[in-house]
C-alpha cells in the first residue's frame, strides 16, 4: 500500500494484494456536494476526457449534459421488443386456432382481430419491457460483479452520500499526478488511484 | 416485560420499534411556502442510515412477532391446499347454479390490491408526483405478493393442479392449443404479463438501493447476496442514463398494462351472458375498484410499518392524506358505478337484468350488498374532513373496511348473479366450506409473511429516488439547507466556472 513516494502525496494508492507488477487502472476523486461535482464534471469533459464517469447516489439533473452524454439507442430497442410482441402475438393465435388445430367454439371464427387484440396488447407490453430492461442490463454492461472500483473503501459511500468523477486509466489523458492535481483544483477533497 | 426481552437473542426489545422518528405535521397548505415531503433533519446520510438501519439492525420485538402470526396463517394453506388437491373441488362449496365460488372472488380481490402499487410506481411517476418516492418500493412489493396469492387461486381451482400448464400455449399431449377467443386465456396473459413487468419495474427500481446495502454490508453473506442481487451497480451516471430512460419506459408500460390487466378480468364476467355481468360499464369500473382497494391496501401496511420503522419523517402525514384523498376519490367513482349500474338495468329496460340488480340489494344476499356499500361507499366519506384524513387510527379503520368492502364486492357481483340466473328451478344459496375459508385466510398469511420478510431483507424505501426529491427540495428553498452553505466558498459555483 505505501510505496515510497518521491513527490508530495496528492493521491493515495490502493494496490490489488498478491499484484507483481501494478500498474493504475482508474483514478478516483470524491466531492462533498452534488453541486461541485457538477460543475466538476463540466470541466473533466471540457478537458477532453473520453473515459471517464460520474458515481452519484442518485441521478442527478443536468449530468448528463454536463458529462456530454448521448441519448441511448433503448427506446428503439423496446421499440423492436414491442413490434415483436404484437407480431408474434397475432401470428400466434392465428396459427394455433386458426391453421394447426381449428375448432368451432360457441360458433365464433376461428381467427379474428378483435378477439385477438387482448393477448397481442399483453406480449407488446411484455416484450417492450423485456427489451427495456434487458436492454438497459446490455447497454450498461451488468451484471458486472468484479470492477476494480470496489478496492477502494472511501468508493463505498457512492452509493449513500457521497459523489465521485472517475477517470480510466486508458484514457489518453490519464496521467496520475496531473489528473490529481487538476481534480483537486475543481473541488475534490480526496483523491485515490487503484492498481491492479 | 422488557427485561425478559432483552433476554432473548437477535431480537429487539422494543416493541413498536424505535421511537427515533417523530410525527412532523406537514400537510398545511400554503402557495407561498410548500411544505417538504421529508420532514426532520434528514440528508443523503440519514435517509441512508435509517433505511439500511432496518435490515441491517436486529428485528424488533414486533417484526417477530407479526412475521410469526402471519407464518402461522400461511399454514393454513399448507392444509387446505394439499386437502383440495387431494379430494379435488368438491371440498369447496360450489354448488350448480354457483360454480364460481371463493376461488374467483379471491382471485378478482388480490389482482385488484395490487393495481394500487403499479399506480403508484408508474403512473404517478409519469406525472411527476414526487410524494410517491417515499411509498413506492412498499406499494410495488405488495403488488408483487397480491398477484402471487392472486395467481394462487387459478392454479388451484381448475381441479387437476397438476395440469395447470394446460393454461399456457404449450404442446401437450393432445396436440391440442387453448382457446384463444376466452377472456379467461387473455386472462393468463394479462395477469401473467402483469407479474412478470411489475417484478422487472420492482427489481430494476431496487438496483441502485440493493447496491447501498452492499456497500455497507459488513459480513460476506451480504456482502454476496445484495452484492449478486445489485449486479455490480456503481452508480455511473453513464449507466443512469440508461438506466432512467428504462425506468421511464418501464413505467410507461405499465400504465396501459396496469388498465389492460382489470379491465380483462373484468371481462371474465362481462364477455358472459349473466344478468348483472353483461355490462359495458364493468372494465372502468373494475380498474376504480382496484385502484381503491389498493391504496386501502397501502395504508393498512404502511401505518404500521411506519411506526415500527420508524420512518415518520420519510412517509409523513402528508403522504397518508394524499392517500386517503385517492381513496376517497376512487370510493366516490365505485358508488358512481353501483348507481350507474341500477339505472342503465332500470333504463335498458331488459327484465331480467332489472330483477338481477333489484335482487343484488334487496334478495337473498342483501346482507352482502349492504356490507360492501357501506364500507365502500360512505365510510371513505369521512375522508372530507382533514381531520380524518390525517388522523392515524382513522385512516387504518377505514383502510379495513375498504378492504372489507372490496372483498364482498366481488362476492356480490359474482354469488347473487349467478344463484339467481335465468332459470328458476335451478337457484340455490352459495355457503362456504371449511376449506373455502382456509384458503381465503391462508392467502392473507402468505401476503403477510411475504410482506414482512420484503421488509426486512430488501430495501424498504427507494432510497436513490427520495434522495432525489431531498435534493430537489434543497434547490428550490436553498436557505432550508444549512448542511450545504458551510461548503458553499469552498465550491465553485457554475457561473464562476463558465
Amino acid at each position: 500500500m505505501s510505496e515510497p513516494k518521491t513527490h508530495e502525496p496528492a493521491f493515495d494508492t490502493i494496490t490489488a494484494e498478491g499484484s507483481v507488477d501494478p500498474k493504475p487502472v482508474v483514478l478516483i476523486a470524491e466531492f462533498e456536494t452534488a453541486d461541485q461535482l457538477m460543475s466538476a464534471a463540466e470541466k473533466v469533459r471540457d478537458e477532453g476526457f473520453k473515459r471517464w464517469d460520474c458515481h452519484t447516489p442518485y441521478p442527478i439533473h443536468g449530468l448528463d449534459g454536463a458529462m456530454g452524454i448521448r441519448p441511448t439507442i433503448l427506446p428503439w430497442i423496446v421499440l423492436g421488443g414491442g413490434f415483436t410482441g404484437f407480431c408474434g402475438g397475432l401470428l400466434m393465435q392465428g396459427w394455433m386456432n386458426g391453421i394447426s388445430y381449428p375448432f368451432l367454439i360457441s360458433g365464433k371464427p376461428f381467427f379474428s382481430i378483435p378477439a385477438s387484440i387482448p393477448v397481442a396488447f399483453e406480449l407488446t407490453i411484455l416484450l417492450s419491457a423485456f427489451g427495456a430492461f434487458g436492454g438497459m442490463l446490455a447497454l450498461n454492461g451488468l451484471p458486472r460483479m468484479f470492477n476494480p472500483l470496489f478496492r477502494s473503501d472511501r468508493f463505498r459511500r457512492a452509493t449513500a452520500d457521497r459523489f465521485f468523477i472517475s477517470i480510466e486509466a486508458r484514457d489518453r489523458r490519464f496521467d496520475a499526478d496531473s489528473n490529481a492535481r487538476f481534480l483537486r483544483g475543481i473541488g475534490a477533497n480526496a483523491i485515490e488511484v487503484i492498481e491492479e | 416485560m422488557k427485561h425478559l426481552l432483552e433476554k432473548i437473542p437477535f431480537i429487539r426489545p422494543e416493541i413498536l420499534g424505535n421511537a427515533q422518528s417523530q410525527e412532523i405535521d406537514n400537510t398545511s397548505y400554503s402557495p407561498a411556502e410548500r411544505q417538504p415531503w421529508i420532514t426532520g433533519e434528514n440528508d443523503n446520510t440519514t435517509i441512508t442510515d435509517k433505511v439500511c438501519g432496518i435490515l441491517e439492525d436486529k428485528p424488533t420485538f414486533g417484526w417477530v412477532m407479526f412475521f410469526l402470526l402471519s407464518l402461522s396463517v400461511l399454514g393454513l394453506l399448507g392444509v387446505f391446499v394439499p386437502f383440495l388437491i387431494f379430494w379435488g373441488v368438491g371440498v369447496w362449496g360450489v354448488n350448480n347454479p354457483v360454480g364460481w365460488g371463493y376461488a374467483i372472488v379471491n382471485f378478482v380481490f388480490w389482482v385488484g390490491i395490487g393495481h394500487a402499487g403499479t399506480l403508484i410506481s408508474a403512473i404517478l411517476f409519469l406525472f411527476r408526483q414526487k410524494w410517491r418516492t417515499s411509498i413506492n418500493r412498499a406499494a410495488e412489493a405488495m403488488t408483487i405478493f397480491a398477484v402471487m396469492c392472486a395467481g394462487l387461486f387459478p392454479g388451484i381451482h381448475v381441479g387437476r393442479a397438476w395440469f395447470a400448464y394446460w393454461m399456457f400455449p404449450l404442446p401437450n399431449q393432445m396436440e391440442l392449443w387453448p382457446n384463444f377467443r376466452s377472456p379467461l386465456l387473455w386472462d393468463v396473459f394479462a395477469v401473467g404479463t402483469y407479474f412478470t413487468v411489475s417484478l422487472l419495474f420492482w427489481y430494476m427500481g431496487m438496483v441502485p438501493d440493493l447496491a447501498t446495502v452492499r456497500d455497507r454490508a459488513n459480513n460476506w453473506i451480504r456482502r454476496l447476496a445484495y452484492g449478486a442481487l445489485s449486479m455490480g451497480w456503481t452508480g455511473s451516471n453513464r449507466q443512469w442514463h440508461v438506466y432512467e430512460r428504462s425506468y421511464l419506459l418501464l413505467a410507461s408500460l405499465a400504465t396501459p398494462l396496469v388498465l389492460s390487466v382489470h379491465s380483462v378480468v373484468s371481462f371474465d364476467f362481462a364477455v358472459s351472458q349473466v344478468a348483472g355481468w353483461h355490462t359495458t360499464i364493468f372494465p372502468p369500473y373494475f380498474v376504480a375498484g382496484a385502484i381503491f382497494s389498493g391504496f386501502a391496501m397501502v395504508v393498512t401496511l404502511l401505518v404500521p410499518a411506519r411506526q415500527l420503522f420508524g420512518l415518520k419523517e420519510i412517509i409523513t402525514l402528508r403522504h397518508l392524506e394524499n392517500m386517503n384523498k385517492v381513496i376517497m376519490l376512487t370510493g366516490m367513482l365505485v358508488g358512481y358505478a353501483y348507481a350507474q349500474e341500477f339505472f342503465i338495468a332500470w333504463y335498458g329496460g331488459v327484465k331480467v337484468e332489472k330483477f338481477a340488480f333489484m335482487n343484488r340489494a334487496f334478495g337473498q344476499y342483501a346482507w352482502a350488498y349492504w356490507i360492501m356499500v357501506s364500507c365502500n361507499v360512505i365510510s371513505p366519506q369521512i375522508f372530507w374532513f382533514k381531520k380524518a384524513r390525517t388522523n392515524i387510527w382513522i385512516m387504518f379503520v377505514v383502510s379495513i373496511f375498504v378492504n372489507i368492502g372490496m372483498w364482498f364486492e366481488r362476492f356480490v357481483i359474482t354469488v347473487t348473479s349467478l344463484a339467481n340466473d335465468y332459470t328458476p328451478a335451478a337457484w340455490d344459496y352459495y355457503t362456504p366450506k371449511l376449506a373455502d375459508v382456509g384458503i381465503m385466510i391462508g392467502a392473507f398469511g402468505l401476503f403477510f409473511t411475504l410482506f414482512a420478510l420484503f421488509c426486512r431483507f430488501l430495501p424498504f424505501i427507494a432510497m436513490s429516488e427520495v434522495k432525489g426529491v431531498i435534493a430537489d427540495a434543497a434547490h428550490s428553498t436553498p436557505s432550508e439547507k444549512p448542511a450545504e452553505s458551510g461548503d458553499a466558498e469552498s465550491a465553485p459555483s457554475p457561473a464562476a466556472g463558465s
